[in-house]
């Protein structure tokens, strides 16, 4: 198997080319997943870009003052999330920005803090650094420095996120951590579309500023039955998608379908029983989630797709060794992205696939 | 220089296409150049502009076309490339534009600057990379202009400061050339380019300041193509005059379709930097035929008679073409001479651009620090963990004979 090629056997020749050749195709299976009953017993199969609209049209229907905008988003934005809602609810409330993200970011601050629920669309991750000062000078510190006078907590800004296949430098990045180092706004980011659906209602409605990471790569190819109706999931609340005893396995996002899929080969090849936990919410996390199921496996990995250091793997570990220290039987593994840019032609070599989040499986029982 | 009057005048044979400007003409008796007239220009707060009136020679004519032509060919194998999956990602066509870069560079003198935004394939062929080198790179090849690491947006050249891909992030970038280039008293412009979309981004109005402030001699110029990705010009900008948006800035409009309006403006604002009056901010309307990237058909938000309304009344280089034959100054002989030589250099750059290897997976790990303590590097098993063998593309390239 050409991915299983030590690093320094695959010099030019065939078999970078073969796996480079494959690189159109994704680097794991989505598994959908079957929304507790409570979220409504009428489903519909929608992939994650519609049960991303789908949450916007029940947020612009409850919430007449909701207003939805960003570059090209009357048309249904790049990636066609929007597409309808203009016809609906009207190009006052859904409509196009100039291209300018420190001012749609700003803006949105304006509209929220003046009593609208502003949702905001940034069309990729990697073009949020120049909102950035205004997230986290402005948005995140509006509440505190006023002594609870003003808030902007009706601010939701959506950004696509994570590797696509393709994406190179500046189509792919994840740069969730940059924000959890920011008291005062939440991050949240779904694996599914039923996950898309509910927790992106939860963080329009929420009192804070939030940013919602869509992994774009799950727009199309992740489809399941959703609950029709109007659910929210809880922020903060981490769920467990596979349950196990031997290691605890945390990721979120896309990689959570790469960490169920690297169990269950733990299972098969090693009869190692890995229980695999989706934090959904980035910060604030849930963190007695993550601390309960440590204590019985006694063993951690967190896997995300950003780079390694400084990523929110960092904080996990560093939480876990904390509160659970005595419980350890192995280090705190991180399986992560490689501390290099997202490179353009080498997405299969930086991603951290099954196999390697296998081998951090290995490793940390092996310990 | 070969008479034109010797090689007797031929019309355009079924030439439709008539030029947008004034295509009158006159042959000049002493030189054989020919005397054109341009389309005037709009000025902001300039008393004097370009001239209307320009003058082409032999030799200028038959390389204009061609390098247009090569733009146009080395796209559309771009084009091709992409659908057959041979490139990935993102890429971002500049046909339709071609007139506006091989016009500027045109009126480059040797230590000008360029910096553009990620519609940068013809500007990196006009640097000085050649098509292969560029193909190569957008298929990801060692043969690249940066080995396939950069990919489409991502190009660079001597005095190229790249592709960006960041929309707006090149406007103060251009203003720090700039600066470096008064300091060393170097009689230089940086051109800083940038999309319609791009002037609606807070970072131009930050440069157009410091470069104002400091007397910069960078030449601020907006493509406007008619469309950021799907909105058109009217829809992002309170005021589409791009030429006027420097406020201080004194500016100029010119039509970027037509080669020797552009290469006239620019000569003159070279002129105007030159004797430290800059900066300037230019407008080139001009218009792009394809989506905005490969994943956008480019037909949701203008219409198809829109599109070919373009290409049969305002084409940068039929328009040129009609120009240059109908006035004598060389025959359409010698310009299919071009075309059919274009269309091999080309093919022949695909070839390599799809057979070429790809730089070994250690080039991961190269050129993200200047001077850091090598890494780790985890093979496919933990006994295969190895130290970074190579710091530097360089030395990859090296390891593997290419360089
Ligand atoms: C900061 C940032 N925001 C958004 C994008 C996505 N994007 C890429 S190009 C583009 C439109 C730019 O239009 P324009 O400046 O007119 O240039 P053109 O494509 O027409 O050459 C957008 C929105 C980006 N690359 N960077
Ligand atoms: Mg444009």
């Amino acid at each position: 198997m050409a991915a299983f090629r030590p690093f320094s056997s695959l010099l030019v020749g065939g078999n970078t080319r073969q796996l480079l050749a494959k690189r159109g195709a994704a680097h794991f299976n989505f598994q959908p997943s079957d929304a507790p009953k409570e979220y409504g017993d009428v489903r519909q199969k929608m992939n994650l870009c519609q049960a991303v609209n789908n949450a916007m049209d029940i947020a612009m229907d409850t919430d007449p003052s909701a207003v939805l905008f960003g570059e090209d988003v009357a048309f249904g934005g790049v990636f066609r999330c929007s597409i309808g809602l203009k016809d609906k609810y009207g190009a006052d409330r859904v409509f196009n920005t100039p291209l300018c993200e420190q001012g749609i970011a700003g803006f949105g601050i304006g509209l929220a803090v003046a009593g609208s629920t502003a949702i905001a669309e940034i069309q990729f991750g990697d073009y949020i650094f120049p909102a950035y000062d205004q997230l986290v000078n402005e948005a995140a510190k509006y509440r505190y420095r006023s002594g609870g006078l003003f808030e902007c907590g009706k601010l939701t800004v959506r950004a696509t996120w994570g590797a696509v296949g393709h994406g190179a430098l500046y189509h792919s990045q994840c740069p969730e951590a940059n924000f959890t180092h920011t008291p005062g706004v939440k991050v949240v980011i779904p694996r599914g579309p039923t996950q898309a659906k509910g927790l992106l209602l939860s963080c329009i409605r929420d009192d804070n500023p939030t940013i919602f990471f869509e992994p774009k790569i799950l727009y199309r190819l992740a489809a399941e039955e959703v609950p029709v109706g109007d659910f929210m999931i809880p922020l903060s609340k981490a769920e467990t998608v596979r349950k196990g005893k031997d290691v605890t396995i945390v990721s979120w996002g896309t990689q959570v379908h790469v960490c169920l899929e690297a169990a269950q080969l733990a299972q098969e090849k090693l009869g190692v029983s890995a229980e695999v936990i989706d934090l959904q919410t980035i910060q604030p996390w849930d963190e007695d989630h993550v601390v309960e199921s440590v204590k019985r496996t006694g063993r951690l990995i967190v896997s995300h797709e950003a780079p390694k250091t400084s990523g929110f793997g960092a904080e996990i570990a560093a939480t876990i060794q904390d509160r659970c220290f005595l419980h350890l039987e192995s280090p705190v593994n991180r399986s992560c992205g490689w501390d290099t840019p997202f490179p353009h032609v080498y997405e299969p070599f930086y991603l951290p696939t099954v196999w390697r989040v296998f081998d951090s499986i290995k490793k940390t029982v092996k310990y | 220089m070969l008479s034109v009057l010797s090689k007797g005048f031929k019309p355009a044979a079924n030439s439709t296409v008539a030029a947008a400007t004034t295509v009158t003409s006159t042959r000049l008796a002493s030189t054989n150049d020919v005397n054109f007239t341009v389309q005037s220009y709009k000025l902001h707060k300039l008393d004097n502009g370009p001239k209307t009136s320009v003058t082409l020679n032999r030799t200028d004519a038959l390389d204009f076309y061609r390098k247009m032509q090569v733009i146009r060919r080395m796209e559309s194998a771009a084009g091709n490339l992409y659908k057959e999956k041979k490139i990935r990602g993102f890429c971002h066509l500049y046909s339709g534009q071609e007139a506006c870069a091989v016009g500027m560079k045109a009126a480059m003198t040797e230590g000008d600057a360029v910096i553009t935004a990620y519609r940068c394939h013809g500007w990196t062929y006009l640097l000085g990379s050649t098509t292969t080198q560029i193909l190569a790179e957008l298929t990801g090849r060692i043969a690249g202009n940066v080995y396939g690491k950069g990919g489409s947006m991502h190009m660079y050249e001597k005095n190229f400061y790249g592709g960006n891909g960041i929309v707006g992030a090149q406007q103060p970038l251009g203003a720090g050339v700039a600066f470096a280039m008064k300091y060393r008293n170097q009689k230089n412009v940086c051109l800083t380019l940038y999309g319609d979309g791009a002037a609606n981004q807070g970072q131009l109005f930050e440069a157009t300041n410091m470069a104002k402030l400091w007397g910069l001699p960078v030449i601020f110029i907006c493509e406007n193509n008619g469309f950021g990705m799907g909105t058109p010009i009217e829809r992002a900008s309170a005021s589409t005059d791009y030429y006027t948006r420097g406020d201080y800035v004194p500016g100029i409009w010119v039509d970027g379709m037509d080669i020797l309006a552009v290469r006239e403006a620019l000569r003159w604002s070279k002129e105007y930097c030159d004797a430290g009056k800059g900066p300037l901010m230019l407008e080139m309307a001009t218009y792009r035929y394809h989506g905005h990237s490969m994943s956008d058909p480019g037909t949701s938000y203008r219409t198809r008679d829109e599109i070919q309304n373009v290409r049969k009344t305002r084409d940068p280089i039929t328009g040129f073409k009609d120009r240059v034959v109908t006035s004598g100054l060389v025959t359409e002989d010698e310009l299919k001479e071009i075309d059919k030589d274009v269309r091999k250099e080309v093919e022949e750059a695909v070839k390599i651009a799809t057979t070429d290897g790809v730089l070994p997976p250690e080039a991961l790990y190269a050129d993200i620090y200047a001077n850091t303590a090598t890494q780790e590097i985890r093979g496919a098993t933990i006994d295969e963990t190895v130290k970074q063998p190579f710091k530097t593309t360089t030395e990859v390239l090296k390891s593997i004979g290419r360089l």
